[in-house]
């Protein structure tokens, strides 16, 4: 296996249970994400890349096929081990931003580090600087009702950077948020990209999506159309 | 670095609350009354039967009680009902014989009690003559303020002294010299050689020693005022015949008190066909005021133990309603990588300091609730440590068993399903 592959899928299943019917999310997939790449996940509701997320974002397992992320089988790890990936390996950004109402900005940003068992100090130096990066350091103390929807995201960003992992999940980054603020976002993404990070995007908007160099269609939880950018 | 990771826990925990300020205060008030109450109760009770336990350990725990009692009607025979002459009681034998009967009794203090007028110039007051011997004060151990006890050769010399206690002697001598006065104890004459102090509060029914009493030797009693009393009962008077009125018996340990008590019972019955006297034994006492106590808190335990368990239900309740409400909090934080564990201690630390400051509060509302009552009734309240370490532990027990289900419900829940959740 070439060692400059992030994420691996090889022919994942995922079949849930519904009543008395067996339904499909996820009926074959198989994918190579190399390292420092950027792609868009797109298709129609139902079509499995929700699912996709979850699956590469460690917060399912998938009911056969295997997953390795960074040359690492993670296909049936336990919770807490899933948990540990999340934590060490991916920084999640949502649609509606879910930060966590009652923390402050920089709160929020720390969060992860929080996690991860870093003494104060550390997590609130590093907190700063992501909040540099994502240009909102006058904000810091502010809760996140706030501050608007861009700004919002921009600490979500900062959030999922802040323990620096290789691989950003956007799912819908841009959905609750004005074309303008949108492409501000985007931008933000794009030069994450050039920093070296993996980004894997999921929308269902072409305009978002041709931003990405790769591009996967999905229809009926198999990959329909890949469209891969070879530099 | 687990301390710093501890106080960021609780900061948070206490975030998280502090942003519900009206229901977090609702919700722990369960806690504060609960705690509150098994304080004062506890205080309450203590104070109590400390007063109650006071008294008892005044008549000294070694102590054997002997009085003489008046027998009741139907015990005498139709002959002596018309008989104008009452006799009955203990006698001077008794004291005897009980002093050689039994290899435990240490020693024995006779007291022949007479209710007399003295006198002080223009002052009058009933005294309570005691007549009796040494032992009296060695027995009923109470401190002299001023002066001597009654000694051997005040009886061997048929000395007209006596000892006053405090009370009576302030009534009577007032500022005036004290050791060395003379007063005037129903027409005759006694020279003051001691006082005894006294408490301000009136004893108990059962304490041999009474705040006016004056001691006097016994022989001297008996050779003033004879063994004979008039006593004015229902219009006519009746002249009792008493030999002694009290004997209190010292025993050499705690532990034969009682059987010791007994056997003077069963000795003393054979001489005394009548039932004219009484055995009282103050260590029966205490171990009945003890056995009460012990009751008393048990049936206190519980009836605290139920507020606190509706304030603990109070608090699950409420942490349920929480867990709803911030499922989508839950699945952000298990999304970034936070452990199970770590969502359980999250919302434990949030249960743990609601009770806890909720056991602070009502250990502070249970501290000023018995001090209220003995500033405005005068009841005598101990606040027991035992108390209030209970209960603030009892609050986090509360905290941590109460909060356990909600936190693993939350901990519980599918990431993705919580991330969905609205």
């Amino acid at each position: 296996m070439p060692e400059n592959n992030l994420i691996v899928l090889k022919n994942i299943h995922k079949t849930y249970q519904m009543g008395q019917e067996q339904v499909h999310a996820l009926a074959g997939v198989s994918i190579k994400v190399p390292k420092g790449s950027f792609w868009a996940i797109m298709g129609a509701s139902g079509s499995g890349k929700s699912t996709m997320m979850n699956l590469m974002g460690c917060l399912d397992r998938p009911t056969s096929g295997t997953y390795h992320l960074n040359n690492r089988d993670v296909s049936q790890l336990d919770d807490d081990e899933l948990s540990d990936i999340r934590l060490q390996n991916i920084g999640f950004i949502f649609q509606s931003f879910n930060l966590i109402p009652q923390l402050t900005v920089l709160e929020n940003i720390e969060l992860p580090m929080f996690y991860q068992g870093h003494e104060p100090d550390k997590c609130s130096e590093r907190a700063r600087e992501m909040v540099e990066l994502v240009g909102l350091t006058d904000r810091l103390k502010h809760r996140p009702t706030e501050l608007s929807g861009g700004q919002q995201q921009r600490v979500a960003i900062a959030r999922s950077l802040v323990n620096d992992p290789p691989l950003i999940l956007a799912d819908e980054p841009t959905g609750n948020l004005d074309t303008a603020t949108g492409e501000q976002i985007l931008d933000i993404l794009i030069d994450l990209n050039k920093k070296g990070k993996t980004i894997i995007m999921i929308t269902h908007e072409d305009d978002v999506a041709k931003h990405a160099p790769n591009r996967i269609h999905m229809i009926d939880g198999r990959i329909a159309e890949r469209e891969v950018y070879i530099a | 670095m687990r301390n710093s990771k501890f106080m960021r826990n609780f900061k948070l925990g206490l975030k998280d609350l502090l942003l519900h300020k009206g229901r977090s205060i609702l919700t722990s008030l369960g806690v504060v009354f609960g705690v509150g109450s098994v304080i004062a109760m506890l205080s309450v009770g203590e104070g109590a039967s400390e007063q109650a336990m006071d008294h008892i350990r005044r008549l000294g725990s070694n102590n054997i009680l002997i009085s003489s009692v008046r027998p009741s009607d139907d015990s005498k025979s139709g002959a002596e009902k018309n008989t104008r002459l009452n006799i009955y009681g203990l006698l001077y034998n008794d004291e005897l014989r009980i002093k050689q009967s039994n290899i435990h009794v240490v020693q024995t203090a006779p007291a022949k009690i007479i209710k007399k007028l003295s006198r002080l110039g223009e002052k009058k007051l009933e005294l309570r003559v005691v007549g009796t011997t040494p032992t009296w004060f060695e027995v009923v151990k109470r401190p002299f303020i001023v002066g001597r006890q009654i000694m051997q050769t005040d009886l061997d010399n048929h000395s007209a002294v006596c000892v006053l206690t405090e009370h009576g002697a302030r009534k009577m001598l007032a500022t005036e010299n004290t050791i060395g006065q003379t007063i005037t104890i129903g027409g005759d004459v006694f020279e003051v050689i001691g006082i005894l102090s006294s408490d301000e509060a009136e004893g108990a029914m059962q304490t041999p020693d009474q705040r006016t009493d004056a001691y006097i030797p016994i022989n001297v009693c008996r050779a003033v005022w004879g063994e004979s009393v008039f006593q004015r009962s229902s219009g006519s008077f009746l002249l009792e015949r008493v030999e002694l009125h009290k004997i209190i018996v010292e025993v050499d340990d705690m532990d034969h008190v009682e059987e010791t008590a007994e056997s003077i019972n069963a000795m003393l019955s054979r001489f005394h066909k009548k039932e004219d006297y009484h055995v009282n034994i103050p260590l029966t006492l205490l171990r009945q005021a003890e056995a009460t106590k012990k009751t008393f808190n048990i049936v206190l335990g519980s009836i605290a133990g139920i507020s606190l368990l509706v304030g603990g239900i109070g608090i699950m309740n409420i942490m349920l309603a929480s867990v709803t409400e911030r499922t989508r909090e839950i699945g952000v934080r298990r999304a970034i990588g936070a452990k199970r564990s770590q969502i359980i201690m999250q919302f434990l630390v949030e249960t743990v300091v609601l009770s806890g400051l909720g056991g602070i509060v009502g250990i502070l509302v249970g501290i000023s609730i018995p001090w209220a009552i003995t500033k405005l009734t005068g009841m005598p309240t101990i606040v027991p440590m035992y108390s209030i370490v209970l209960s603030l532990g009892i609050s986090m027990t509360i905290g941590i068993v109460f909060g356990i289900y909600p936190a693993m419900r939350a901990a519980n829940l599918d990431p993705i399903e919580a991330l969905r959740h609205e």
